[in-house]
């Protein structure tokens, strides 16, 4: 009856309706596939199988063969294989498909059960979803709404459980709410290498804990925050500060190194709330760095640029581009460009088009931290791979501009044009800042903002859209979350003005247009355009750069092609 | 961690006897508790480390388990028997006499050091309720007279030593 499509995939029979799954694929992925929807809280995709929440109960069945002769036992009410029904449900988390295995999830038994499992489940927890964060995203309050009773015959007193536990600088615990399903030890244990959770004491009075004396301080820990189903892990930066559904999600990536994690940002009128993974299983899986989840706090922040200024003065954008144009073509032939591996691709490519028009090379500065072998890579710039596409740079960046500070002292360069870089924490001295004209776009206040002749403030990662190469070459986009604050300009136009101010070719300052050329001049880019972009990103061929000296040690799903350069 | 080296000896020999060492977990307490009394915050780090642990998969052991103590107890443990049979032959009287007795309330230690009287469930001996465990030694029939009579009995001992 059920015949095997290919030699990795099983044919497995769910709610009457077959499907072909690589084999040992459990129930619930398998249902999910023909829309069947098998309630879980223990079970994550990236975690190991607990199977503690009882709530992905199904029914299951076996094609019946006649035991001595093996032969199939037929059926004659339907003239089909008979299937030998399992009388006990069994949980789907932990059941792998096999060849004929049949499923039923939608029984009156199953239906039992999971109003059985939801009403203990309940029994001692709170209920007070108007004042909890998990409100809007909860699987307890989705899954009693879909599958629970509706009604409660608990008379008794609820167990009182501490309420607010710092189990770490950011995650704050609510135990009441906690439906011991797991997922945060196993978390803790399997991803963050940190084994500090576990359940204590026994029965009713199960406590999460974190072990006396430590903490959780992982760079992970509110990854524990995202899996938990119930809000019993808060964080405590988000806590208590907005209902969640009242949030925009917006596709972004985590700026902090050259990994690329793949995030949502969660806005809601032009401010941001919280930074949260979103599921790339080439990069991120469903993880991200706690430091990642910090990073909109710059958009606020008080150094921040807001104001145009030219030699001191407030300046309109034209003024600026004037200035910045004169100023440019009077040092002709002595200008330097600082290029940034902050910027995005688009911006590093106009940045290039700034430099082919001023006649000059780019440099880059890098940043080198230490890789945790997980989501932070070495290289603490998220887009350096973006210049060697773009063709901004031939040779990988370092850490300090010695190059820049000797042309500088020996009079080869007059201007500088510094894009979201500090030359000071490149380590130029005030004397030699001093002695050059320097043309400054970025973010917020440094020592360079502060010598600039011309400083044109722009937009950070949450307030405008672009690509950024990752160190798998994937090539992964970020959108616009949140308006620019007053006052910042966006980058590309410009970046596009000052090109033409300086002779240069006219450009397109839009994203998509700008895209068009992209794919025109960069052979790489060719097939891409912003708009089709896929979510997961797309893998640009990084053969030709395989030799360079990346710094990038292994990182999850990530193997460098060469020896790291810097073996610490 | 202060061990007997009788109890270290008998660790290191029960450890090769499972296939991972995470299963030696529960001997491990066993023996300690068997030497100190109870088990520490710094017994649960020990066997942790001596088994390739970390210390919250130990403690989640030891709180899993009423009979793993935490703190310490008096020299002499009174386990009196609360389930159905000893109760309603009289368990809590007994139980009562013996805190009068020891002018000591259930679950702590005595000013002395010397005693410390607890409820348990049941001791196996519902014939001959209500019974009571002094350490490893049952005692049957324990009205609060025999209740009286024990407790003189181990204050005379404590006296001698």
């Amino acid at each position: 009856m059920i015949a095997t499509p290919k030699p990795d995939l099983v044919t497995v029979n769910v709610d009457g309706k077959e499907i072909a799954v690589p084999k040992g694929t459990n129930v619930i992925e398998a249902a999910r596939l023909v829309g069947v929807d098998v309630p879980y809280y223990c079970y994550h995709p990236k975690l190991s199988i607990s199977g503690n929440c009882r709530m992905c109960l199904i029914e299951m069945g076996m094609p019946a063969v006649d035991p001595a002769t093996k032969a199939p036992i037929m059926d004659p009410a339907t003239g089909k294989q008979k299937i030998n029904w399992i009388p006990r449900p069994q949980i789907g988390c932990a059941t792998n498909a096999s060849p004929g295995l049949h499923i039923r999830t939608n029984t009156p038994q199953i239906k039992d059960c999971r109003e059985g499992v939801m009403e203990f489940l309940l029994v001692n927890h709170p209920l007070d979803c108007p004042i909890c964060d998990q409100a809007g995203e909860c699987k307890l309050q989705e899954q009693s709404t879909g599958y629970g009773r509706g009604y409660s015959r608990f008379i008794e007193h609820k167990n009182v459980k501490p309420k607010r536990t710092q189990l770490g600088p950011r995650v704050t615990l609510d135990d009441e709410r906690c439906i011991l399903c797991s997922r945060c030890i196993r978390f803790c244990k399997e991803v963050a290498k940190d084994d500090v959770l576990g359940f204590v004491d026994r029965g009713s009075y199960s406590t999460l804990t974190c072990y006396p004396g430590k903490a959780l301080a992982n760079n992970y820990s509110l990854n524990t925050v995202d899996i938990c189903p119930v809000g019993a892990l808060t964080s405590t930066d988000f806590r208590f500060k907005m209902r969640v559904w009242f949030l925009k999600q917006t596709n972004s990536i985590d700026t902090e190194s050259s990994v690329g994690a793949n995030t949502v940002v969660w806005s809601r009128e032009g401010v941001i709330y919280r930074i949260t993974p979103r599921q790339n299983d080439g990069v991120n899986d469903t993880w991200m760095p706690d430091s990642g989840r910090d990073l909109y706090k710059i958009v606020r922040a008080n150094d921040r640029l807001a104001v145009i200024k030219v030699n001191g003065a407030d300046a309109s954008l034209d003024e600026a581009v004037n200035a910045a144009g004169r100023l440019l073509q009077s040092a002709a032939g002595a200008v330097a460009v600082i290029g940034s591996g902050r910027s995005s691709v688009e911006e590093q490519f106009l940045t290039r088009k700034l430099a082919d028009a001023l006649g000059t090379s780019t440099q880059l500065v890098s940043r080198v931290g230490q890789g945790d072998g997980l989501l932070i890579s070495a290289d603490r710039n998220p887009n350096v791979r973006g210049a060697l596409v773009t063709g901004l740079i031939k040779d990988l960046p370092t850490a300090k501009l010695t190059s820049l500070g000797a042309a500088i002292d020996a009079g080869k360069v007059k201007a500088v044009v510094v894009v979201g870089e500090d030359l000071a924490a490149a380590g130029l001295s005030a004397t030699q800042m001093a002695k050059v004209a320097i043309v400054y776009l970025g973010t917020h206040a440094n020592a360079t903002s502060t010598a600039a002749r011309v400083v044109i403030p722009t937009l950070t990662v949450f307030e405008k859209s672009g690509t950024f190469v990752n160190q798998q070459f994937r090539i992964q986009k970020y959108l616009k979350a949140v308006p620019g604050v007053a006052g910042a300009q966006d980058d590309l136009p410009v970046l596009a003005r000052l090109v033409a101010a300086v002779g240069g070719p006219i450009l397109a300052g839009e994203l998509h247009a700008l895209w068009r050329t992209l794919a025109a001049e960069i052979a790489a880019l060719a097939p891409i355009s912003f708009a089709t972009l896929p979510e997961a990103g797309l893998l640009l061929d990084g053969t030709p750069y395989a030799a360079g000296p990346f710094v990038e040690t292994e990182s999850l799903h990530f193997n460098p092609a060469a020896k790291p350069a810097v073996t610490t | 961690m202060k061990l007997k080296p009788e109890t270290l000896r008998r660790i290191d020999e029960v450890i090769p006897h499972y296939p991972v060492k995470r299963s030696a977990t529960l001997p491990l307490l066993h023996l300690i508790q068997e030497d100190a009394g109870y088990i520490s915050s710094e017994a649960v780090e020990w066997v942790a480390a001596k088994l390739e642990l970390q210390p919250i998969n130990v403690l989640e052991v030891v709180t899993f388990y009423p009979m793993f103590r935490q703190k310490p107890i008096g020299r002499r443990h009174i386990k009196v028997c609360r389930t159905l049979s000893c109760a309603l032959m009289g368990g809590y009287k007994t139980c009562e006499s013996f805190e009068k007795e020891f002018n000591t309330p259930r679950g702590e230690v005595s000013a002395d050091g010397e005693v410390t009287i607890e409820f348990v469930e049941c001791l196996a001996s519902c014939g001959t309720a209500p019974v009571v465990m002094i350490d490893d030694d049952l005692h049957e029939k324990v009205d609060c007279a025999k209740a009286k009579q024990l407790s003189d009995q181990i204050k005379a001992e404590s006296k001698k030593r």
